[in-house]
């Protein structure tokens, strides 16, 4: 082992990467941009319903109802008409997302007892969102009802609900550890990609091979900066949820920095091993690209939760190293758990970093002879 | 347009060469909007649950058993203490914990209403609402049902606020013993339909596939262009370039066009998945549909062209490129709806070309929606595209000189 050529070989590459100040300026700023942007942008919290009123024939009943609804503040009436034609048009535009149709006889069933009769369409296209907005819909309504009806004829079992571990729902507190998942394979895995396919595509890496450097040395070069600006990655991100947002930290501050680390060696060694199945750095990167960014927001469980995939997608989800490393996130922030809980993500990871290690040094070995 | 030919060709033999490049243009999208298809999608099929029940009267097991007969739940374990469901959730064994406390039934006979508690492990959050919903439903049925066997009772429900109030219909039934007739008294006042247009089965899927595959020719699309031009400064085949009789717009037109066709074809397969695979619904016109992504990818590979032209190295054109569609895919509406963000935030995503596009793809292909009524998110797309395109020719046109 050549230790002095190892170190200059670093401080080579730590050159190339500090001399590039656009780039480094970007990979800096990324996590911080990101978790502050999305932090503040990404929620999904209920504010303006447009509703669409059919009120064929107005009366003090509807009109009642109507302005419960106003009240409320969370929906504001965009039209009122007399026919259902009016709907469709606004809907297909996407300039209402709720319409309330009351029936031609509701006020008079009302006051005679029958049922009064009233539909609510939604845009479901979306329907997410639509059955939000219906619940919302329905709550106001039934609140309408029980001031009708008498209180002492219903069965009444109230729930009371406890979101453990987030009380709130705060988007935040989910979205920072699949931020900085995301963020750190981008750095990790793409940057390493590039910068060897790199030396590829420029000849360089003959200059490399007849260098005293061995194989792994120059693979250890390679990845040695890029670990250490990842972790400057993991702690302005960190720095910014907890400051910013005020994001919990309730487990041990040093196992999470320690399983970032794990997880971005996980994400070199992909790094490692696209650049040795690739020919270009365009090649490189798309493999590199398509074959981490998408799946690490989709399959990942950060957006989309893991038990709401048909079983048979589920298997995929276990290759994606963010989605061992975002339950071990959000373990140590939210939960406050150590270790005894999350051992067996913990051993998931070691194994993918000692086995994507070992193959990125095989596949690069047989270019290097 | 001769030279235009020429330099087209050579593109496009430069594309087709690198096989396993194109093949990964064509193919690895179309295979990640099969698998990812699949994965977006918040409704949760079940959910493990941990019951503390303390009373273990009937009405009690009534509860646990409707919540189990709706397939939405299944019981993973039950204790008369917490300590144990506690630390399964710490260990993510259960994903919610039902406590009964004792006197429920007591209190269900005698003032009509008791309480129950839900802790759900809120460390999934979307999964966690999607729960708490499906479980307040079959509660308030499940209430509306023993409303039926007990004699109405002249004492007011306390409603205690910060709690979710589930009500339950008005019942006028005898007890069990003599229940028979005044079932048609037990409506309520106002009956409550609900349709949802569109979509009525309230299929996820519809919605985010269209979203999905614009992400993908999105990606390809920018990704690509932006390596493009600055490969060739890297290469030092640029300089070449520049010396001959090109004028800078054929140049453009020449490194556009081929990544634009691309993008349309990966668009026609990703369709054609969609609606084979997926059987997502195409109400709208397919055409309308080709059209504006043929003006919304002006626009995305014209944002591709000029960080192709501002950057020295591919490694910097995909940093900022990468940068760029991150923010632009998370902030288009594709995962959270635009109209929860903030002010501020709304009004960035007018100026996101991404958000306009998918806007489009999910009202015409899902509500059918008329060119007239996408003329307007089309219109700023074309703005978008002529400002960009401008813009990558004018910074080109500046380093030529």
């Amino acid at each position: 082992m050549n230790l002095n050529a190892l170190r200059a070989f670093v401080v080579k590459e730590l050159h190339h990467i500090l001399r590039d100040r656009q780039t480094l300026t970007i990979l800096l700023m990324m996590p911080l941009v990101q978790v502050i942007l999305f932090g503040y942008a990404l929620r999904s919290d209920v504010r303006d319903i447009r509703m669409v009123v059919v009120d064929p024939t107005p009366d003090h009943a509807t009109l009642e109802l109507q302005s419960r609804f106003i009240s409320t503040n969370r929906f504001r009436i965009v039209a009122t008409s007399q026919s259902p034609n009016t709907i469709e048009p606004l809907f297909r535009r996407g300039s209402a997302d709720i319409a309330l149709i009351f029936d031609p006889d509701f006020a008079s069933h009302l006051k005679s007892a029958e049922p009064a009769r009233l539909l609510v369409a939604i845009d479901a296209s979306d329907p997410n969102t639509g059955t939000t907005y219906l619940n919302y819909t329905r709550a106001v309504i039934a609140s309408y009802q029980a001031e009708l009806t008498a209180q002492n004829r219903r069965v009444q079992i109230v729930t009371e609900t406890r979101m453990r571990f987030n009380p709130t729902l705060e988007s935040v507190n989910l979205f920072v550890p699949g931020l900085i998942a995301l963020v750190l394979v981008l750095v990790s895995a793409l940057m390493t990609a590039i910068s060897l396919s790199r030396e590829k595509e420029r000849g360089t890496m003959e200059v490399l091979l007849v260098s005293p450097l061995k194989p792994q040395q120059i693979i250890v070069g390679k990845v040695l900066p890029y670990l250490v600006l990842a972790f400057a990655n993991v702690l302005t991100a960190l720095l910014a949820a907890w400051a910013v947002f005020h994001v919990p930290f309730r487990g041990s501050i040093a196992l999470l920095l320690a399983e970032s680390i794990l997880y971005t060696l996980v994400s070199l060694a992909l790094g490692v091993l696209v650049a040795a199945v690739t020919s270009s750095q365009r090649a490189a990167m798309l493999t590199a690209l398509l074959g981490t960014m998408l799946p690490n927001t989709l399959l990942s469980g950060m957006i989309f939760p893991i038990a709401s995939m048909p079983s048979w997608l589920v298997p995929f989800t276990y290759v994606v190293p963010a989605r061992w490393f975002i339950v071990i996130a959000r373990g140590i922030m939210l939960k406050g758990v150590g270790l005894t809980i999350l051992w067996r993500e913990t051993l998931i990871l070691s194994a993918m970093a000692l086995l994507l290690l070992a193959a990125a040094m095989r596949s690069f070995k047989p270019r290097m002879e | 347009m001769q030279s235009l030919r020429y330099l087209l060709r050579k593109e496009f033999l430069q594309i087709f060469r690198d096989r396993f490049m194109v093949a990964q243009l064509m193919l690895v999208p179309i295979i990640q909007l099969l698998l990812l298809g699949n994965a977006a999608t918040f409704e949760v099929k079940t959910a493990r649950m941990y019951v503390v029940d303390r009373d273990h009267s009937e009405t009690s097991r009534g509860l646990v058993d409707r919540l189990q007969a709706s397939r939405r739940f299944v019981v993973v374990g039950s204790s008369p203490s917490t300590e144990v469901g506690n630390q399964w959730m710490l260990e993510r064994k259960t994903d919610v914990i039902l406590g009964i406390p004792t006197d429920f039934e007591r209190d269900i006979v005698r003032t009509r209403s008791a309480e129950v508690q839900l802790v759900l492990n809120a460390e999934d959050g979307a999964a966690a609402g999607v729960t708490q919903s499906y479980a307040a439903q079959i509660i308030g049925a499940y209430a509306n049902e023993l409303a039926t066997d007990l004699r109405p009772i002249l004492t007011s429900t306390p409603t205690t606020s910060g709690r979710v109030v589930v009500p339950a219909g008005l019942q006028l039934e005898p007890s069990s013993p003599e229940r028979a007739a005044n079932i048609t008294a037990n409506s309520q006042p106002i009956e409550v339909r609900a349709r949802g247009w569109y979509n009525p089965d309230l299929n996820y899927r519809d919605y985010m596939v269209p979203g999905i595959l614009v992400q993908l020719v999105t990606v390809v699309g920018t990704l690509m262009t932006a390596m493009n031009i600055v490969r060739e400064k890297e290469l030092g085949t640029l300089d070449q370039l520049s010396v001959t009789p090109l004028s800078q717009s054929v140049f453009m037109a020449a490194k556009l066009i081929p990544f634009w066709v691309i993008a349309l074809i990966e668009l026609t397969l990703g369709l054609l998945v969609a609606r084979f695979v997926f059987h997502i619904p195409m109400l709208g016109s397919i055409p309308l549909v080709f059209g504006a992504a043929a003006v919304y990818l002006l626009a995305a590979l014209g944002i591709g062209l000029f960080i192709s032209t501002l950057v020295e190295t591919q490694q910097q054109a995909m940093f900022v490129t990468f940068f760029i569609i991150m923010v632009y895919l998370l902030m288009s509406g594709l995962f959270t709806p635009i109209r929860s963000m903030p002010d501020w935030a709304q009004w960035m995503a007018q100026l996101n070309p991404v958000k306009h596009f998918i806007e489009i793809m999910r009202a015409v292909l899902l509500k059918g929606a008329t060119a007239r009524d996408v003329a307007q998110p089309v219109g700023i797309l074309a703005l978008f595209g002529a400002v960009f395109l401008t813009l990558a020719v004018r910074q080109y046109g500046r380093r030529v000189r």
